[in-house]
């Protein structure tokens, strides 16, 4: 059972330049988790002091927006690909 | 509601003193520049690409958290992901940007030249902007309001909307990195700025749509020879897909990597409106919002000319339209909220359709703290928005201007805005660009043959159905 979590680059420095990290875990949050006990720091960096996802971090679940699915309790399955996208400008 | 006070230390705060060295190490950290392109960038000017100074910048600030960063091709903070912004040296511009010096120099919008983020002299769309400020008296009249102006960006320079703005600083900038491939995620102006500009300016461009985008739209960029890029998907998608092109190809992606000088190009349009109104902040101005950026700008154009002393403390309201269909930011705002949710789009004015609107934050609290609203309206008060300008300042809007006029409409009518005051509306695009959003909708061609009596029929029938009415 394994998760695809892609790092953007302003984290690559925690991941050792590890672009793709495979992760286990059962939900969005405990993926976050289990990212902090292997990366120590990396969670500060995705959720803010109150425990939620900072407002200028996107993550997306197979291309969807965790906001319009669960939040942190959206469900990660084997396979899946998990993208952290800072917020960009409009056009 | 922000003082006077507050408003100008949130701009002008004061960020580290320049070291020795900074600027150059912020050209090298840019990763962009490789020998090849430092070489060729040789030719516009900079020796070795590289830069001596950095104009009036100082340095790149998170807004987040503060924390700075050299001026290169960069836009987030690595440690919070929050959008990074161009630290001004007002000291020096106080020095340099006077009225007199403003109204010596030529209409374009690089006459603010100190308040845009290149270093140098600007190389890329030196002519765009100052567009006019037209009294509309009559839409004011049909809108019940006492004074109504339109800022009309419909005629910018090259490609028909506000976006020259930002793309001219952005590619200049770009230049000066020594970028000679630039690129952009777009709802369709943005692309076609881009495409038109980079052509005169000699640069490569990639732009990314939403497949779906208006026909005027798509031929507008590929006539330039641009590389058009259709992604199947809303614009939030094609969004998503350029921060991580932009991660993985050495590119300057004007609203990604380039974002913090592209968004402050959009402050020229504040800039304009204020010089033209005979050196005032209007008292009302409504923005159309898409990712909110605009309207942050416009607000922070009249915070500098404020703190620079260059016009009057004033009270002033910043409101934001948006239409139903894309209203995240809206919706936020009528319910009090300092945060929105995102939406997915389904509205004709695919301009403004972003659901995940990056500044939307940001934008709530400039019209939270300028006592400014936000609205939003339907496709057919859309419509209605664009044949009213028509009708009554022979202004032809694309589908935002039609949005902005219809939130006018409904401001004013509600009183938010109030009857006797001054309005400004900012109208960003050309209607020519989308005329499938009006077309069959707007009246309808009579044929004749060529007869001066079969011409009097007409009349006749149409002046008697008229009077019957």
């Amino acid at each position: 059972m394994a998760a695809k979590i892609r790092i953007p680059t302003p984290l690559r420095k925690l991941t050792n330049n590890e672009e793709i990290v495979e992760v286990n875990a059962g939900t969005i949050g405990s993926a976050i988790a289990e990212l902090q006990t292997r990366y120590p720091g990396i969670q500060e960096r995705l959720l803010d002091d109150g425990g939620a996802v900072r407002r200028f971090v996107n993550v997306y679940v197979n291309e969807e927006d965790i906001r319009f699915l669960q939040d942190q309790q959206t469900p990660v399955r084997d396979g899946d690909e998990v993208s952290i996208i800072p917020a960009i400008a409009g056009g | 509601m922000g003082s006077g006070k507050m408003r100008r230390a949130s701009v002008f705060t004061s960020s580290r003193p320049d070291e020795k060295g900074f600027f150059v190490a912020a050209a090298l950290q840019a990763g962009c520049v490789s020998r090849g392109r430092r070489a060729e960038a040789g030719q516009y000017g900079k020796k070795n690409g590289m830069e001596k100074n950095a104009g009036f910048m100082k340095a790149l600030k998170c807004r987040e958290c503060g924390r700075e960063y050299p001026l290169a091709a960069t836009h987030v903070c690595e440690f919070d992901f929050g959008p990074l912004e161009v630290v001004y040296d007002y000291d020096r511009i106080r020095q340099s940007l006077t009225r007199p010096a403003i109204q010596s120099r030529a209409q374009t919008m690089w006459r603010y030249r100190e308040l845009l983020p290149v270093a140098g002299e600007p190389t890329v769309g030196f002519q765009v902007g100052f567009t006019p400020l037209i009294k509309a008296d009559r839409l004011a009249r049909r809108l019940g309001v006492r004074e109504l102006w339109v800022k009309n960006d419909t005629v910018n320079y090259p490609s028909l909307s506000f976006k020259d703005r930002v793309v001219s600083v952005a590619l200049s900038r770009a230049r000066e990195l020594g970028f000679t491939t630039v690129a952009c995620a777009s709802t369709g102006n943005l692309a076609n700025s881009v495409a038109a500009n980079a052509a005169a300016a000699g640069l490569k461009a990639y732009v990314f749509i939403p497949a779906d985008l208006e026909q005027g739209k798509v031929v507008n960029s590929l006539v330039y020879g641009a590389e058009v890029i259709g992604i199947k998907g809303h614009y939030d998608e094609v969004n998503r897909l350029c921060a991580e092109i932009a991660g993985k190809y050495g590119w300057a992606f004007v609203n990604v990597n380039m974002r913090p000088y592209y968004a402050e190009g959009s402050k020229s349009m504040g800039f304009e409106i204020i010089e033209q109104l005979g050196w005032r902040v209007p008292q009302h101005t409504v923005v159309p919002m898409a990712s909110g950026s605009l309207l942050t700008k416009v607000r922070k154009s009249y915070q500098e000319f404020v703190g620079l002393g260059l016009v009057p403390e004033a009270d002033y309201h910043v409101h934001g339209a948006q239409a139903t269909g894309c209203a995240p930011i809206s919706t936020a705002q009528k319910a009090g909220l300092d945060f929105f949710k995102p939406v997915k789009p389904n509205t004709i004015a695919k301009s403004l359709a972003i659901g995940t609107p990056a500044d939307g934050f940001y934008a709530l609290k400039v019209m939270k703290d300028t006592g400014g609203a936000a609205d939003d309206v339907t496709d057919d008060e859309v419509r209605e928005g664009i044949r009213w300008l028509a009708e009554c300042e022979g202004i032809f809007a694309e589908t935002a201007g039609g949005v902005t006029v219809g939130v006018a409409k409904k401001l004013i009518a509600s009183g938010r805005i109030p009857a006797n005051d001054s309005v400004v509306l900012c109208v960003t695009g050309n209607g020519l660009k989308t005329l499938d959003a009006v077309a069959g909708q707007v009246g309808r061609t009579r044929e004749i043959k060529p007869s001066l009596r079969e011409f009097e029929a007409l009349l006749d029938a149409e002046t008697r159905s008229t009077a019957n009415v």
